[in-house]
């Protein structure tokens, strides 16, 4: 069975891209339907961000409970994991916002089709989208909005088994914690993982091809997380590659090659976190002439492909590969299509990064590095939570924050924090690029005493010579 | 006790001025009535005297800040010299919309009154080194002239300070961020269009890409606005009368004849009487249009447009239906040679009933003058010259002069504002009548 419909806008995909560009657009006065193949919310919301945080937060309060009689509490008897409680908890977290989702599509009347979607025909006014499912669409819209999000990058002849080599998908369900593990790749992702299944009891080893984990951080930050991570007991391998993986009874075993060495590890399992190819394919893009590079669609800034009535956001569209990218992509896509004025394209620089491992890691704006070769005479600010009163009292007094100045005009190019609760504090340097300020404003807000958001204040200050309390 | 001084209303319209010099300077004794500091609005330059006995304890706004909204603390006064002390350190929480280097001067204030003399001069060269090298500029740079008046200008810091370090004027940009802010991409856009030629020009001449921008004064901004706000809102229609002034000439050479010593009565006095006859008669015209009905006076206001450097302004005669031509005469000399040098008082330019602009001394034969709002209407006088015109049936030379009657519509409808030409032809043409 055909139903044909006609929409404003055709949104394929609900993960956080697609769902949030279709309520601004209904906001906008657009009819509007999302074509979502599972569920929607997306990867981030079922298989990403959320359940990970889940799994984190069960990971932290192992940790605390472990450490416990620092703050003379004593305990008795044994901490023991539930796995399968762990992971339940997560998948109910993740089903819960789900359906949040569903009722905010409601709530907005955007019409939600299951199925999967394939742009089919061009017509007079616009595009044909065909839905299969387990009811067929033949829909119509003059304009497409693709949010088809991204999958894991594979190496050929290191597929994903499910089993003993697992992408982020199986390793965020595991039925038992395994002895040990490999995670290839130090992302986001895959640092969140040895983060989690370290705490778990597992021994985890991490191997990166580039010369040091979390390379889109600033190096300073890399290199107080690695350390911090050997001391948990993690082993690291930077400027290592993956060679070959053979595959046993009881696991697996890894060759390495580390500085024109070959090595061995054997571990119970391996997690691929290499990064991530969009979803380009079977949409009938190739057809209609959509431009696509490196396995992502390639877009104007404003979401416009290559074709007219043809748009694209999110991770379909490449890195970085953030949910809160996505939605605002969306945001600025739909109003450029709705001819809002004065719409500016996303900068890639106001984009703050989280990394949820212990301790956190949050950013926004230029490393260091990356405002020197772009020319910046810069001053940067540091101060270690060592010297910060409510770290220490929390216990938790491991972490830097750094502020990256221009010289010349103060406008705050970077900031780069390590250290816990740094992935709520984030905000505050990005409200603070998005505003404009200068250091001077910065200095002069009064930052709330005691809270480790006073490291903020502190590393502003230390950047021009001024810090108080270190 | 400290006593804040606030800054003042010149009139009743105003809402923020430039305040052009401060007299004093901290430390200073001043008493009640000493002028202590000098405002420019749009119009004039206004003389602030202190209202109290006391000490300065604090200049609050500094010399040249534009754009300084009334009733703002400008200064602080202290009873004694104790209380100076405190006063500094308590008025942190002055507000005022461009005092940025309130600040500043806190840190300075107690330790070194001459440092922050110098600092409220607003000379970057005084930047100060404690905040560092980056903030070197910013004491300055934050509190920038923003030159623009009667208008906020939204911009975020890093623009500001972007905009001050490549000399931009914020009043030329347009602002591309939320609610139209200017955004730093707004001035580096801008900065990239320019040209390289600014130093070819004169401070406060900015280059863009064609010709040369002067950034508006005051007064400009000012005509502006309301002549903008005139033809946009009140619609104008135009009625042209001839008006034989033989007879005026006359009695104006009769009148001079007798008048005391030093008083020249003009053509333009008698126009100026003839006007105010012309409202008394009809007082459907002497009014203003407002929202909620028409407002009428009993009594001729009537403006003069008078051209001074930079733009014009409009004194305005209070009465003159109650004025003898003698009096008028003086009356309209002495205003017209005040506005010409800037020294009007507020009350002596605002609050008018009509208004008549007078190009005839260039030999302009007719024109057509923008309402001046919220009168009801303006009059344009023309030259007085000598033409043919058909007398009895015969050629004759008169001396005529053409006057043009705006009108908006709104409050004066053509019969209305064609009755009241008439009446005033009659008092052109037979002055006498006038005493009627």
């Amino acid at each position: 069975m055909t139903d044909s419909q006609k929409f404003d806008l055709i949104v394929v995909g609900g993960g956080p891209g697609g769902y949030v560009g279709a309520i601004r657009a209904s906001q906008l006065g657009q009819k509007v339907a999302v074509v979502e193949k599972e569920n929607l919310g997306g990867i981030c919301l079922n298989w990403g961000c959320i359940p990970t945080k889940a799994l984190l937060r069960a990971a932290e309060l192992k940790h605390n409970v472990s450490n416990l009689s620092e703050f003379g509490i004593e305990i008795e008897g044994s901490i023991n994991i539930n796995l399968k409680n762990v992971v339940a908890r997560s998948r109910k977290v993740a089903e819960r916002l789900s359906i949040g989702v569903s009722h905010l599509m409601k709530k907005n009347k955007v019409t939600v089709i299951d199925g999967v979607a394939k742009i089919q025909n061009k017509i007079a006014d616009g595009w044909q989208i065909a839905v299969e499912g387990k009811t067929n669409y033949l829909l119509e819209s003059p304009n497409i909005l693709l949010a088809t999000g991204a999958r894991p990058r594979e190496i050929s002849g290191m597929e994903a088994d499910g089993d003993k080599i697992v992408t982020y998908r199986d390793a965020m369900i595991p039925k038992k914690i395994p002895k040990s593990l490999l995670v290839v790749g130090s992302g986001a992702i895959g640092i969140e993982f040895a983060s989690f299944y370290n705490d778990m009891g597992v021994d985890v080893t991490v191997v990166e091809a580039m010369d040091r984990i979390l390379n889109v951080e600033d190096r300073e930050i890399s290199d107080i997380a690695h350390k911090s991570f050997e001391k948990r007991g993690i082993k690291i391998y930077t400027s290592a590659t993956l060679e070959s993986i053979s595959k046993s009874k009881n696991g697996v075993t890894s060759t390495i090659i580390i500085g024109g060495k070959k090595q061995k590890i054997s571990t119970e399992k391996i997690i691929m976190a290499i990064g991530i190819i969009g979803n380009t394919e079977n949409l009938g893009l190739e057809a209609i002439g959509v431009k696509i590079e490196k396995g992502h669609i390639v877009t104007d800034g404003f979401g416009a492909t290559n074709i007219k009535g043809v748009y694209a956001i999110g991770d379909v569209t490449g890195p970085p590969w953030l949910a809160h990218k996505a939605s605002h992509e969306a945001i600025i896509c739909v109003e450029a299509i709705n001819k809002k004025t004065l719409i500016h394209q996303l900068s890639e620089d106001a984009i703050p990064g989280c990394t949820y491992c212990r301790p956190q890691i949050a950013s926004v704006g230029y490393t260091e590095e990356k405002a020197k070769a772009e020319g910046y005479d810069i001053k940067v600010g540091r101060f270690p939570l060592l010297a910060n009163g409510k770290a220490i009292a929390m216990g938790e007094d491991e972490g830097l924050i750094k502020t990256i100045f221009c010289s010349k005009t103060g406008a705050l190019l970077g900031a780069h924090l390590i250290g816990a609760e740094v992935t709520e504090m984030i905000q505050g340097y990005a409200i603070a690029r998005t505003l404009e300020t200068t250091e001077a404003e910065l200095m002069h807000t009064v930052f709330p005493h005691p809270t480790i958001s006073e490291a903020m204040h502190e590393s502003v200050l230390d950047a021009f010579d001024r810090a108080i309390h270190f | 006790m400290a006593i804040d001084i606030l800054m003042p209303a010149l009139s009743p319209t105003m809402t923020e001025g430039i305040l052009s010099k401060w007299l004093v300077k901290q430390g200073d004794k001043v008493r009640s009535g000493d002028v202590i500091a000098e405002i420019e609005t749009d119009k004039a330059t206004m003389e602030v005297e202190a209202i109290e006995d006391g000490i300065v304890a604090k200049i609050v706004v500094s010399e040249g800040t534009e754009g300084v909204e009334v009733n703002s603390v400008i200064a602080i006064l202290s009873e004694d010299e104790e209380s100076i002390d405190k006063i500094s350190e308590n008025t942190n929480n002055v507000s005022h919309s461009m005092s940025s280097d309130v600040n500043a001067l806190k840190d300075d204030a107690k330790k070194d009154f001459k440092k922050t003399d110098k600092l409220s001069q607003n000379k970057p060269s005084i930047a100060k080194t404690e905040d560092g090298s980056a903030t070197n500029k910013s004491s300055d740079g934050d509190s920038q002239n923003i030159k623009i008046l009667g208008k906020r200008v939204f911009v975020t810091p890093l623009a500001r300070r972007i905009a001050k370090q490549h000399d931009i004027d914020l009043a030329i940009i347009k602002g591309t961020g939320p609610y139209g802010r200017i955004i730093k991409r707004d001035i580096l856009a801008f900065s990239k269009s320019e040209t390289k030629a600014t130093s070819v020009f004169n401070e406060g001449q900015i280059t863009s890409a064609k010709g040369v921008i002067i950034p508006h004064s005051a007064m400009r901004r000012t005509i502006a606005s309301r002549l903008q706000l005139s033809k946009q809102m009140a619609p104008h229609f135009y009625l042209t009368i001839e008006c034989n002034i033989d007879r005026l000439l006359d009695n104006r050479a009769q009148l001079n004849k007798m008048v005391p010593e030093g008083i020249k009565i003009s053509v333009n006095d008698m126009i100026i009487m003839a006007s105010a006859m012309a409202l008394k008669k009809l007082p459907e015209v002497n009014g203003w249009f407002e929202e909620d009905g028409c407002r009428y006076f009993d009594t001729a206001d009537i403006c003069m447009a008078v051209a001074i450097k930079g733009g014009l302004i409009t004194p305005v005669i209070r009465s003159v239906e109650k004025m003898g031509l003698s009096d008028l005469s003086v009356t309209t000399k002495d205003l017209a040679a005040r506005a010409r040098e800037g020294k009007l008082k507020p009350e002596e330019y605002t609050g008018g009933s009509f208004t008549i602009s007078n190009l005839g001394m260039f030999g302009i034969k007719e024109f057509a003058a923008v309402i001046n709002p919220p009168q009801s209407a303006i009059l344009a006088v023309g030259a007085g010259e000598k033409r043919a015109v058909v007398k009895d049936g015969e050629l004759a030379v008169a001396t005529i002069m053409n006057v043009t009657l705006s009108a908006d519509h709104r409050i004066v409808d053509g019969a209305l504002g064609a009755e009241w030409l008439q009446l005033f032809k009659g008092f052109i043409e037979n002055p006498v009548t006038m005493l009627i």
